[in-house]
């Protein structure tokens, strides 16, 4: 698998460090309820399909990219730079 | 049909014309008290228990595709108990006792093999570590011994102790740890359930969970409606998308794990052997094939296939652990797709559904606790309380943060077990 790096080009996926859904990009307030960190931190839709998650490029330029990947063809759709995308 | 010893010399002798199918292959009824959705190890063994603990017998499982087609038939086969934390303790030591009685109890060779686990010790620290697991496990009740090197070479000479990245110093022995024919362990609970009365029904794809008014109506399949007063989800890799089906959402991500075994070679390996440095784990099957896997790929994933690098990960790991295993020729590899908990520990529980279970988040260590997950799960189902071993595996534990079992001490967050 590659991930296609905005700064990079296409890159080995060994390059690249794992965090998950992209659900992280959207930090609660400090003092949400309850619920709302526990899906923030723990619930996922956790989607047999297109899921958007983030991945940095640690050994490569160091961003953060936002990727559409699928979970079961394992097809790249997109990569775009997590800051450029962060809402 | 009972299994024996003058059973199969009697087929033996007379050409194996007497063997029957090993379970009936019923149609749906229109309704049950209790529709099981998934029909892999652990469902399969609940619908076991269901009927022969519990006297509950009107009872069906439903299948997407052929039993036993998922995890139970994609793993290492390895069965353990050596889990420290209460809950997982208890529980995982209730199972390995289920597993002492099995082939008694369902009266099918599972080839359960007590040969023992060896958990390989490379620093000082690592030994305190397993001296303290060790410790834990015998204070529970099981066994556990630490060894020192020549305890270790005596029982594994084929190893490389002079590595020069990893020596090794010693290790944790579980003499009670082993493996199991896996397949068997599903047909197994399979045909007893069959035979007590259960439906076992494949090819029938749940498509949707009626619920009205907060209570558990029943399903919809790819061949028909079918009411239920109460459905348990089972359903591995695929729980959140059973789950969304109620309207629910699982703190559960799915990834792959692979696992490869080489061809069929001389017996050289007499134990389960742990390579913790390179998260590596081996074994040698009874046909002689040498059984080894890894860690997870480290994506969501639902392709039942993994990366090359993690397949270069094992490889290297195994040559540096064993380097004559370089002169053995991988026959296959496969990949199953965990059910990932945040905390790596299973959830069984009631949902905020009236009538609906849930039984999910085994993480990549779910064949050893079959039996004990289906013998608990059907307590659930039966009785609406948890049993004793399972009071701690909560579905909300991660939203309140009380009662966390995380064996690794990583956290309890997705993606760090």
């Amino acid at each position: 698998m590659r991930l296609p790096c905005p700064m990079c080009g296409a890159r080995d996926v060994r390059e690249f460090y794992y965090q998950g859904a992209a659900v992280m990009l959207d930090r609660p307030a400090p003092d949400a309820d309850v619920e709302v960190w526990d899906h923030y931190l723990h619930v996922r839709e956790n989607p047999a399909g297109d899921i958007e998650e983030l991945w940095s490029h640690d050994a490569g330029c160091g961003a953060w990219l936002k990727v559409v990947r699928n979970t079961v063809t394992h097809e790249v759709k997109s990569a775009k730079l997590a800051a450029e995308v962060a809402r | 049909m009972r299994f024996s010893g003058l059973k199969v010399l009697k087929e033996g002798l007379t050409g194996n014309k007497g063997w029957g199918p090993h379970w009936r292959n019923p149609e749906p009824k229109s309704e049950y008290d209790i529709i099981l959705i998934g029909g892999g190890g652990h469902g399969l063994a609940t619908a076991h228990y269901l009927a022969k603990v519990h006297g509950l017998r009107n009872v069906a499982v439903l299948e997407k595709g052929y039993l036993g087609g998922g995890n139970v038939g994609r793993n290492t086969t390895i069965v353990r108990a050596n889990y420290m934390l209460p809950g997982n303790s208890e529980f995982y030591s209730h199972s390995l006792k289920l597993w002492e009685g099995l082939e008694e109890d369902l009266n099918y060779n599972v080839m359960h093999s007590q040969r023992g686990i060896i958990n390989l010790v490379h620093s000082d620290g690592q030994r305190d570590a397993f001296v303290r697991r060790g410790n834990m496990m015998v204070g529970r009740g099981d066994d556990a011994e630490m060894l020192d090197t020549n305890g270790v070479r005596k029982l594994l000479p084929m190893i490389d102790f002079d590595q020069t990245r990893f020596p090794i110093y010693g290790g944790l022995y579980h003499r009670r740890g082993g493996t199991a024919r896996h397949d068997a362990v599903a047909w197994g609970f399979a045909r007893s359930a069959s035979d007590h009365g259960v439906d076992l029904i494949q090819q029938c794809e749940v498509t949707g969970i009626d619920v009205e008014g907060g209570v558990v109506k029943g399903v919809q399949t790819t061949r028909g409606p079918i009411r239920a007063k109460k459905v348990g989800m089972v359903a591995a890799g695929r729980s959140s998308q059973v789950a969304a089906m109620a309207g629910m959402r699982l703190p559960i991500e799915s990834h792959v794990l692979q696992a490869f075994v080489t061809e069929g070679l001389k017996p050289c390996l007499d134990h389960v052997v742990t390579y913790g440095m390179g998260h590596f784990y081996i074994s040698q099957s009874d046909k002689g094939g040498l059984v080894f896997g890894g860690d997870l790929d480290m994506y969501s994933s639902y392709a039942a296939r993994g990366n090359l690098p993690l397949v270069e990960h094992v490889a290297e790991a195994a040559m540096t652990l064993m380097p004559r295993i370089g002169k053995a020729r991988v026959l296959r590899s496969w990949g199953g797709i965990m059910d990932m908990s945040p905390d790596g520990s299973f959830i069984m529980d009631k949902t905020d559904i009236e009538g609906l279970y849930v039984n999910t988040g085994w993480c990549y260590g779910g064949f050893k606790a079959t039996p004990a997950s289906g013998h608990t799960f059907a307590h659930l189902l039966a009785t609406g309380a948890p049993h004793p071993t399972t009071v701690r595996h909560r579905l909300d534990r991660f939203r309140t943060g009380a009662g966390i079992m995380d064996e690794e001490s990583t956290g309890s967050q997705h993606n760090l077990h």
